[in-house]
């Protein structure tokens, strides 16, 4: 699995331009799958309950959503020089910018250079940094106005731990993939979707919700950890387990969908935590809130560093949704 | 030139029209009166979008929604004091220093009345270096009492900029300019009449919106009805080209062509909408800009998530000082924004295939 992680998040895929990450993990769904892209460039993977299965009344129709796409940066101008101005795509620290290296869909690469500070001791915002990429006027750069970058980094491991660039959501999308490929029999009506766009607003998801119309429906997404130095408080530690979604800034889980995976969790012995989030929320949020409304919830990978360059995961936790999410799919589901 | 007809007669006129958000009648009168007989039906919507229909010549299966919004930024009153003077707050987004001393006209009745500012000659220490917030503000109609005052402009009544539409020579390349309030959006609402000329291969769904100063509101519902296969939306979008000692994007420029939006923090435009559009402009000998990304927000941000979504795109025309109670533009950037919506339009079926959605 790790070398599933490898690919997916050394993988190119700014929100809006996910198509490569598309190929990639359509190249990787198991037999058993139909898999279709949708208008706005959702992968959605079906695999229909067995016969018998929905008669019976113990199959639902599920929806488990991953995002495919990155946080990035857009080009806003070339100035006379060479350099390149940028704006953030989703929510892109200024903090960890400097001497970065960013990567453009064709390829090119370039380093991320910061303007004389008159006062050192602020945060400069975004529009005081620039891209050099080794151009010496417009004319030369290989690049243009519109053109969007991702984090240039490579996977690593560093102990049981494991850094990427990209980890959300591809760690998701890896966690999917893998449940696919284990998920032996299930009575329900499975949909997996890979998402667009949800780092500028869980667009992707929402659509997808709506085309999907699942009567129950998981989201798979990295949170947030209180467990490095001075952090702000939080519940949630690396290697302590998957978490099992409470609320966050945009939902509430459903009750019984919370309660599903919990109690999956006690039963099959897997380590896990409850998560509460106060800033930022998940595709889920967006499908809640679909058509006439879908009890919907969320599995969270604990992830530090999240929105920079190098965000972690343990692998451990990664293993653990995996091995929650099995025996959630394989039997009978009661949400209440 | 079908798609270039009327402007800037029926521009001035849209221009001159009353259009807050929530109060767009006056400007879809006159729109309705311009597409009568252009059209093969059209309906007024519950929120009060105009949506007109045009069938296609059978060519293609497609169904192409094509949207301007018809509502302005202004003001609106929020009520009156005993001496006389309206409160008033904002109704979108409208910099808070473009108010002081300005004429606006209340209301379907167009009543006068000045944002009152100190004169000069008696600011105090510190005053003259300051910007009033607008809640500091207030709208002087003449009266002497709160009971006149409410009865020449009710509580609820919107209140829009008094400006003359003017035209001038200039220009790049020598069509001349145009200076009036409202630009934004009657240029689309005006090019979108213009479009309703032609007879396209696909099903055309027109829709002028309402509310979109205020969150989009109008189009999505427009969008949810017509379920289109792909959204065009005829923009205008603002250029800053101000002096500056920083080499930065002035977002758009006049004179360089309709600003094609790739992506703004509303949508991500389709990339073969792009493509067809970009193709378009360089085979037709028609200049496109591309507009600064980070900015900005059109009816494209509700109209591409409606359903299951909607391959979109955002032309816009650039204008300097949009959102004040002057704008200015370039009429060549109206002609070519004209005259790229009809030839990229007529390049969708190819665009898209037939189904309209991706594989």
């Amino acid at each position: 699995m790790k070398d599933l992680i490898r690919s997916l998040t050394e993988c190119w895929g700014p929100s809006g331009h996910e198509a490569g990450v598309r190929e990639l993990i359509r190249g990787m769904i198991p037999r058993g799958f139909e898999s279709r892209v949708d208008t706005m460039g959702n992968l959605i993977a079906h695999r229909p309950a067995p016969a018998g299965g929905r008669q019976a009344g113990r199959g639902r129709r599920i929806m488990l959503a991953a995002h495919m796409d990155e946080i990035g940066i857009v080009v806003t101008h070339v100035d006379q020089k060479g350099f390149l101005r940028f704006g953030s795509v989703g929510g892109v620290m200024p903090l960890p910018l400097t001497g970065g290296r960013v990567q453009f869909e064709s390829g090119f690469l370039g380093v991320i250079g910061l303007e004389r500070l008159e006062d050192s001791s602020r945060v400069p915002s975004l529009d005081r940094f620039f891209i050099d990429v080794g151009a010496t006027s417009p004319a030369d750069c290989p690049v243009k106005v519109g053109d969007v970058a991702s984090f240039h980094r490579s996977c690593e491991e560093i102990g049981s731990r494991i850094t990427a660039k990209a980890m959300d959501d591809r760690i998701g999308c890896a966690v999917l993939l893998q449940a696919m490929k284990e998920l032996d029999s299930s009575p329900h009506d499975l949909w997996f979707v890979f998402t667009v766009q949800e780092e500028i607003g869980l667009r992707g998801a929402g659509t997808s919700g709506y085309g999907v119309e699942p009567e129950i429906a998981l989201a798979v997404d990295v949170t947030f950890t209180g467990d490095t130095p001075e952090a702000a408080p939080m519940a949630v530690s690396l290697g302590a387990g998957p978490a099992v979604k409470i609320k966050d800034g945009g939902m509430l889980a459903h009750a019984g969908v919370k309660d599903w995976l919990l109690a999956t969790a006690q039963a099959a012995g897997i380590p896990c935590q409850r998560e509460v989030l106060l800033r930022g929320t998940t595709d889920a949020s967006a499908i809640q809130v679909s058509r006439s409304g879908v009890p919907a919830g969320c599995l969270s990978i604990p992830a530090r560093y999240v929105h920079s360059p190098s965000e972690v995961v343990d692998f451990g936790d990664v293993q653990g949704c995996v091995k929650l999410l099995l025996p959630a799919l394989r039997g009978p589901v009661d949400i209440g | 030139m079908p798609s270039q007809p009327d402007a800037p007669e029926l521009l001035r006129r849209l221009c001159e029209a009353h259009g807050i958000s929530g109060r767009e009648e006056a400007v879809r009168a006159i729109l309705l009166e311009a597409i009568r007989d252009r059209v093969d039906a059209c309906r007024i919507d519950s929120m009060g979008n105009l949506i007109a229909f045009k069938k296609g010549t059978g060519a293609s299966r497609l169904r192409v929604l094509a949207a301007a919004h018809m509502d302005e930024v202004g003001l609106v009153i929020t009520g009156a004091e005993d001496s006389g003077t309206l409160r008033f707050a904002k109704v979108g987004g409208i910099d808070d220093r473009v108010l002081p001393a300005r004429m606006v006209l209340i209301g379907a009745r167009r009543v006068p009345g000045v944002i009152g500012i100190k004169p000069v000659h008696l600011l105090e220490r510190g005053e003259r270096d300051r910007v009033p917030e607008a809640r500091q503000l207030s709208i002087d109609v003449g009266a002497s009492s709160r009971a006149e005052a409410e009865r020449l402009a009710p509580r609820g009544e919107t209140a829009m900029f008094a400006s003359e539409f003017l035209t001038s020579a200039g220009g790049t390349a020598g069509t001349g300019v145009v200076q009036a309030k409202a630009l934004d959006d009657r240029v689309g609402c005006a090019i979108l009449v213009g479009l309703l000329a032609e007879r396209f291969e696909f099903d055309f769904v027109a829709a002028f919106t309402v509310q979109e100063e205020v969150g989009l509101r109008g189009a999505r519902v427009a969008a949810w009805a017509e379920k289109p296969d792909a959204a065009l939306v005829l923009e205008c979008t603002g250029a800053n080209e101000v002096p500056s000692k920083r080499d930065v994007s002035p977002s758009t420029r006049l004179g360089h062509g309709p600003a094609l939006t790739v992506r703004d923090p509303s949508f991500v435009a389709d990339p073969r909408l792009v493509e067809a559009f970009s193709r378009a402009g360089s085979e037709s000998g028609i200049p496109y800009q591309v507009k600064q990304p980070t900015i900005g927000g059109t009816d494209a941000g509700s109209i591409h998530r409606v359903r299951e979504g909607v391959p979109s795109l955002t032309i816009a025309v650039p204008a300097r000082y949009i959102h004040s109670p002057v704008s200015m533009m370039d009429l060549s950037d109206f002609h070519h924004t004209a005259a790229l919506a009809r030839e990229g339009l007529t390049r969708l079926p190819g665009a898209l295939g037939e189904r309209g959605a991706g594989t």
